[in-house]
């Protein structure tokens, strides 16, 4: 087994599932049902990605729930990417060095 | 066009933070794993996945048959053919198909966040913009966490591990606010991917199908209930 030729595989077979339905569907689809499921596809798609898998995301999971909430309320503020994803980093940063401190 | 990729760059600055720490972590795994510096440098600059890869780690360590890494990798990654349908359909007519099969490359979880709720369709510039950045942080993470003879510090690769989820949170919310049948989407999406996650039967299915599981679910209920009209699909 050579280390090389796993790469190439690995390599191909990720890059076949992401160009070939983005260079064969190149007209504009018409179908109702099949657009509006399209439309809806990166709210579900990031939505089942991030729920429950944040919860797993840090060392403490109370760390990642005060991080969760933080995040859910910026992002309801509507304060922007970047500052959400700072805040709930700093959230996860200050509760495990606080928990740190007592545990 | 520089514009259009600067914005692209400073909308993926979250995800580099991401790709830095996580990057780093698959070096580290790539290394014990027996995996050069350069090998680990190299899975990462080529593929640009961090589920896949790190199965691949698992595939390679255990000396597997080469079929078994197709296959790992297309069921892992099968989500990635839905997101390139999705997108498909958000790019503007001014791309060519040389330049889809470029932009392919790099369509990931996070670019596809970023780059699919955009408003109205998207040009190349933008996503190179995005694409450079995660390619510069996903490669450059796992040769510092390969050649790192130490750990980051836990405390900061924890509190970085979240960074990307907070991100998704900042592009769902918004419009969820606005748009009643994107919050029942998201909602049936949650309690569907909670269900895969802690049911006994339901959590033996691998994490890349129950994204597939999930999407196509939540998102069919939705084009069912609340089908688009025409002028909604611009905004």
């Amino acid at each position: 087994m050579n280390f090389y030729i796993y790469v190439i595989i690995m390599a191909v077979v990720t890059y076949l599932i992401r160009m070939i339905p983005l260079v064969l569907v190149n007209r504009d689809i018409k179908n109702t049902f099949i657009k509006s499921f399209l439309y809806y596809v990166p709210y579900a798609a990031l939505a089942s990605m991030t729920f429950p898998a944040i919860l797993f995301s840090t060392t403490e999971m109370a760390a990642a729930l005060a991080g969760f909430a933080v995040a859910v309320f910026m992002a309801f503020r509507e304060k922007g990417l970047l500052l959400v994803a700072l805040g709930a980093c700093i959230t996860v940063f200050v509760v495990e060095q606080a928990m740190g401190m007592f545990l | 066009m520089r514009h259009e990729i600067l914005k692209g760059m400073k909308d993926a600055i979250p995800i580099c933070a991401g790709y830095l720490a996580v990057g780093f972590t698959f070096g580290m795994a790539a290394v014990s794993q027996g995996i050069t510096i350069g090998g680990a440098t190299l899975i990462s600059f080529t593929n640009l996945t961090s589920a896949g890869q790190f199965a691949g780690l698992t595939v390679i360590a255990a000396a597997a048959p080469y079929i078994e890494m197709a296959l790992t990798q297309l069921v892992i990654n099968l989500r990635y053919a839905l997101m390139s349908l999705s997108l498909s359909q958000k790019l503007d007519s001014s791309v060519s198909r040389l330049q889809r099969c470029v932009i392919a490359f790099g369509i990931t979880d996070e670019a596809f966040a970023l780059v699919s709720t955009q408003e109205g369709k998207v040009g190349r510039y933008y996503i190179y913009g995005v694409m450079s950045v995660c390619i510069a942080s996903w490669t450059s993470g796992t040769f510092f966490g390969a050649a790192a003879s130490s750990a980051l510090p836990a405390s900061f690769s924890s509190a970085l591990g979240i960074a990307i989820y907070g991100m998704f949170l900042a592009i769902i919310i918004p419009p969820a606010k606005k748009e009643r049948s994107i919050a029942a989407v998201i909602g049936i999406a949650v309690i569907l991917s909670s269900a895969l996650y802690w049911l006994p039967g339901l959590n033996q299915i691998s994490p890349g199908f129950a994204i597939i599981i999930c999407t196509v679910l939540a998102s069919a209920a939705g084009a069912i209930l609340h089908p688009i009209k025409e002028e909604e699909m611009c905004s």
